[in-house]
Formats: C-alpha cells, structure tokens, sequence
C-alpha cells in the first residue's frame, strides 16, 4: 500500500505574525514549521505503516522554496519513507487553483493507494487544496477526517462536525484531508534525524519538467486569486476593568455583563 | 575550526528541547517534590529512542554521534535534572562500557535491549569505604571452579537508577598481587549483573538535596552468583575500564550540569524583565545586566568545552583531559550560576514554586558524582606535570 501525505511549510504563528510593509506575510521573519493538519495526517499514515510496516510505504510531498526540505526532512525523521520536493521558479505565487494543480500534476505520474493532505494551513487559512487536487485527480474526497481505518481496499473515516460525526467508507484510491485533532503526532527519532541528513537517496526533487500540468495553471500566471492585503486578527480593545470589593460582587458584575449581551 | 551546529545537529536539539519542554518540564517540580522516578517520562524516550542515542543501528540504538546524546542531557537537564541522570547513567555508565568491552554475545544479550531502551541499565563503583580512593573497595568477586561462576559479596552504595534498572556493571576485586614495592594491590574487574540474580538485593533508598526524583539505592551482593561469561573485558582490567568508562560519564554530567546552568539563566532573564522595584524592572538595574552577562559568557565558555570533549570522543583516542576540564568548568558554572540566579530573584527565587531553588540544589551533586572537581582537578593537572 502507498500512501502520499501531502504536507506545506508554514510559519509558526505561535510567536505572532510579521508583515512587510507591502502588506504580504514576511516569512523570513517567522519560524518556519509543519502545518499542524498536516503533521496529523502523516501521523494517521504513519500509524498505518506501523501496523503493516513491511507493506505499507509513506511518501511526503511538498511544494515551495528549497528551503522548504526542512519539512521533509522532519517528515522522514519520524518516519517517512521519502520526500519529494517540488519547487521551481515559475511555481511561485500560486493560489490554490494553481497548488492543487501543480501538486495533481506530480502525483499523476506517482503510485498511491491513499492521498492524505491537512484539512487547511494556518497561513492560508483556505481549506481548498486537498479537496481540489482530488477533483483533478477524479479521486473521491473526505474532509475532515478526526479517525481514519483501513479496511481491505476501503477507508472508514470519522468525518467531524460541530455538531456530530459522518461514518463515510471510500474504495482506494481516494483523498482524505485529516484535521489536527485527528491524533498527537509522534516526535521525530534521533536516528531519524541523522537518516534525514544522511541519506540522501531518500529525497527526490522534482521540478516544472516532471509536472503533468499546462502551463495555463501554474505559477502566478495561472491564478485566478491573487492576495491584496494580508493583515494580523483585529486586536481585542482592553476591556472593562471592575474591581470589586467581594467574590459575590465580581460574580454580579461578570453575571451582569454577561446578561447584557445575551449570553446568559 | 566551525563553532556553529550543523542543520543535522540543530534538528536533533529541536527534537530534545520540543520533546524536554512538552513531557519532561511539567513532571519537573511533582519530582523533585515526591522523589518519584520518572517512569512515564523514561518510557516515552525509550518510544523515540533516547535511550541508545550514541549505539550503532545494528545494535538497536539510534546510530549518531556523542554530541547528538550529550545535547540530549543538556536540553533534558533545563528543565529536570532528574530526567537527564536517568538517561546520562544509563548511556554514558551501562552502555557504554558494554560497548567498549563486551563480546558479540554480550552486545546481543544486553546492549541491544538497552540500547531499545526495554532494559534500564546502572554503574555501580562507590562503596561506603571507597569513594576517590577506589583501592578501598570491598566487593570482592570470586570463582567457584567447580560450578563455573562468579560470586560476588559486598555492597556498592549512591548507585543512581538504583532499584529502577534491569542490567547493572558491577566493579569488583578479583585478585590481590604484590606491586614493585611489595605492597598489596588489588586488581578489579568488571560484571555484568542482571537484576533478580538470587543473592543480590537492594539496601536504603537514599534522601537526597537535589536531583531528588533520581533513584539511589545501596546494591547488596551475598553469595550473588553470576555466570562466568557476564566477566566484561579482562581479568583484572577492571579499574582501568572503570576509569575510561567515567571519562565518557563526566562529559554526560558536564552536559547536564551546562543544561541545569542555562535553564536557571532562562527562568531568570525572564524573571527580571517582569519584576519591577522602584518603578522599573530589576533587568533595567546595572548590577542585574552585569550578572547577566556575566552568567552567560560562563555558559557560553561551559558549552564550548562539554561540546569539545562530546567531539574528542567521537574521534577515538584518549579523551580524560577533555572530559576532567568540561565537567569541572562546567560543573562549577552550574553552581555559580544557579546561586547567583536564587539571589537575583530574591525571596521568590527561594519559593520551589519558581524553580531556580531547585536548580540550584540540583547543581551541587554535579561537583561530586562521577569524579569528584578536586578529582579532576587531579586528572587535568596529572597530564600537565607528568
């Protein structure tokens, strides 16, 4: 069995979000890490591996700067079998419409059995990718997947709501997009570290030649969105500071307040 | 000469200080407050291999460098310095000598299990009569010809992860010669004891001022029967082991002694930015920022060394120059520093709650495990007057 995990390079917003002052994210700025929906879903295939090691091959796949490798190295330190890097100059500045066909466009001349992509990343915010690449791919999708099982040539999965849960089965191959709460993900190992470093036979890097795309959908020219302005969540005012002389009259004002907004 | 850590040494202490912040620095005050060994901790980094870090592939271990295992400690020992003995006693202590001395056989019975981490393994040298002076030992291994094994009588005390370990490397003395002078010598060599061997029980627990969740115990050996292959190494060549094994020892403890200084220095640059006196915050005042800085070009000299001995090993050869001057630098800047962060945080830097207090009674038992700072001192300063 194949499974491909489709991963993206994203800045940590843990330690807050930088601008340039053209407005775009200044990702040198930031550190750069594993999307977190991501990292679940190579955990989800990972866990697959482990209850099959011999048969089931992980491959991690993502697109971006050079530098981007970072992610693939951390992907086979804990425990993929390979990355492969996509990057060239005249992919940069895609939308999602461009991504997905840039990624389809490298899985078309790969094997998979399974195709797990995060549900979206925290720099984009845009939830499109991984459902887009399926349909380029003619390939049956399920979101949101919070548990995925392997049964025979199918996938049950556990597709989470805000309010319940879908049972959905799909024949392989097929696309599922995991969500961070799918699972914790493991840490990378020592020895995985030094397998990502040294073994170079492990990593494949493709560019614009080894894509099955047209030209009319990649790059910036094949974009149909292009971002005007980007900026941080608005900031909270300060708030209405109380200072009450007994837990009874704190608990009245907290009460009050929210009363008037209609919480309560 | 490159002073900077290579992307392939910068992921692994990405992986230590993710893994040291998110499992071990919460169990860290609940330690030290219960005395209880980390055992949850322990059996994660068995999970993701902490356990044989510096161990050849085919040996079950994770096949990287003795720097890649001494970041290990150093990164685990910011935040618990009993997490970071477990695993220096363990690797540096039991490992290493298998590693060193044992046959093919002993390498597939015990190195690979610990290596995996599903065996926990102990040293034990120190007797209550025998600390520097290791000619004092007691424990006395004899063998019995007719039934083919070794027996093992005496006690070995201050023998960290004492009761939690499964394999231990028992230093005992096999034979008495005469030396040049005709005076008496004893010639040690070294076993290998597995726990549950009949005759070998554990004494008092000890209590102790820091690295309180550390396991120490006394090993008892009465009539302790050991089979004739767990001789590791030579005959005789037992204090001679003992020693090469604690020069890889003493850079484990340098690292966890660097890391017990740089997690104090953390806590405190933080502390200082958000204290304020007389209206300002204490890190504004000139005595803080020389202390500061001060303390960190301790730390900066510290790490250089424990990282250049991490590196002589890796290249083979003799090394106890490297490992004596890391660990007493090293050691000595724990203790300083740690003091210095306690008095610059004032009444709360003696709160547990603020955790320097306990850094700062962790520090102290790296001045004297695994060589004594006059005992290196004695090292460092033999080389150069010989």
């Amino acid at each position: 069995m194949k499974i491909v995990v489709c991963i993206k390079q994203v800045p940590d917003t843990a330690g807050g979000v930088k601008f340039k002052p053209d407005g775009t994210l200044d990702r040198g700025a930031m550190l750069a890490i594993m999307n977190p929906d991501d990292k679940a879903g190579l955990e989800a295939a990972l866990r697959i591996k482990d209850a099959d090691p011999e048969n089931v091959k992980v491959t991690a796949v993502t697109m971006g700067l050079p530098k981007a490798m970072a992610v693939l190295r951390e992907a086979v330190a804990m425990g993929a079998d390979e990355g492969l890097l996509i990057t060239d100059r005249v992919l940069g500045g895609a939308d999602t419409w461009a991504t997905s066909s840039t990624i389809a466009g490298a899985l078309k001349n790969m094997e998979y059995d399974l195709i797990i992509t995060g549900r979206q990343a925290i720099d984009g915010d845009t939830a499109q990718v991984g459902p887009q690449i399926a349909e380029h791919l003619g390939l049956p999708t399920i979101s949101y997947a919070k548990e995925i099982e392997i049964d025979g040539d199918s996938v049950i999965v556990k597709r989470m709501f805000d309010d319940g849960y879908m049972m959905l089965k799909a024949k392989m191959p097929c696309l599922i997009t995991a969500l961070s709460e799918l699972n914790d993900p493991r840490y990378m190992t020592p020895g995985g570290v030094f397998d990502a470093f040294d073994k170079a036979d492990k990593f494949v890097t493709w560019g614009r030649a080894e894509l099955s795309v047209d030209d009319s959908n990649i790059g910036l020219k094949g974009s149909p969105t292009q971002i005007a302005k980007a900026s941080d969540k608005v900031a909270k005012g300060k708030g209405t500071v109380v200072k009450p002389d007994s837990p009874q009259e704190a608990a009245d004002c907290i009460a009050a307040a929210l009363l008037e907004k209609n919480i309560i | 000469m490159d002073f900077k850590l290579d992307e392939k040494h910068e992921m692994a202490r990405s992986l230590f200080r993710d893994f040291a912040e998110k499992e071990a620095k919460p169990l860290a005050i609940e330690v030290d407050e219960t005395e209880e060994f980390p055992r949850e901790t322990v059996k994660k980094m068995q999970k993701f291999g902490f356990m044989g870090i510096p161990v050849p592939k085919e040996y079950g271990g994770q096949g990287c460098d003795p720097l890649t295992y001494i970041m290990c400690v150093e990164e685990l020992a910011k935040v618990c310095a009993t997490t970071s003995v477990v695993v220096s006693a363990h690797t540096s202590l039991c490992i290493d000598p298998i590693m060193t001395y044992g046959t093919e056989e002993q390498k597939q019975k015990y190195l690979v299990p610990l290596a995996k981490g599903e065996k926990l393994g102990a040293f034990a040298l120190t007797e209550p009569g025998a600390g520097t002076d290791a000619q004092g030992a007691q424990t006395k291994a004899e063998f019995d010809e007719a039934t083919q094994e070794w027996v093992l009588n005496g006690s070995k005390c201050f023998i960290t992860n004492g009761k939690e370990a499964d394999i231990y490397i028992v230093i005992a003395y096999t034979d008495i010669v005469e030396d040049k002078k005709g005076r008496k010598q004893k010639r040690f060599s070294t076993f290998i004891v597995e726990k549950g061997t009949p005759g070998f029980t554990f004494g008092v627990k000890e209590k102790k001022m820091g690295i309180r969740g550390s396991s120490t115990y006394e090993l008892i050996f009465q009539d302790c029967r050991i089979p004739k292959d767990n001789l590791l190494g030579v005959r005789g060549k037992g204090f001679g082991n003992a020693m090469h094994t604690l020069d890889g020892g003493r850079i484990g403890i340098a690292a966890q002694a660097l890391g017990i200084a740089e997690g104090a220095l953390d806590r405190t640059i933080a502390y200082v930015k958000e204290r304020k006196q007389f209206g300002r915050s204490i890190a504004q005042f000139q005595n803080t920022q020389f202390q500061i800085a001060n303390m960190a070009t301790q730390i900066e000299a510290a790490r250089l060394l424990v990282y250049k001995a991490a590196m002589a090993k890796a290249e083979g050869g003799s090394y106890s120059v490297e490992a004596a001057t890391a660990k007493l630098f090293a050691a000595e800047t724990a203790m300083d520093v740690t003091t210095k962060c306690v008095q610059l945080m004032g009444g709360y830097g003696y709160i547990r709650e603020y955790e320097v207090e306990r850094m700062m009674r962790d520090a102290k038992i790296t001045e004297i495990y695994e060589g004594t700072s006059e005992v290196q001192r004695m090292v460092i300063s033999g080389a150069l007057l010989k």
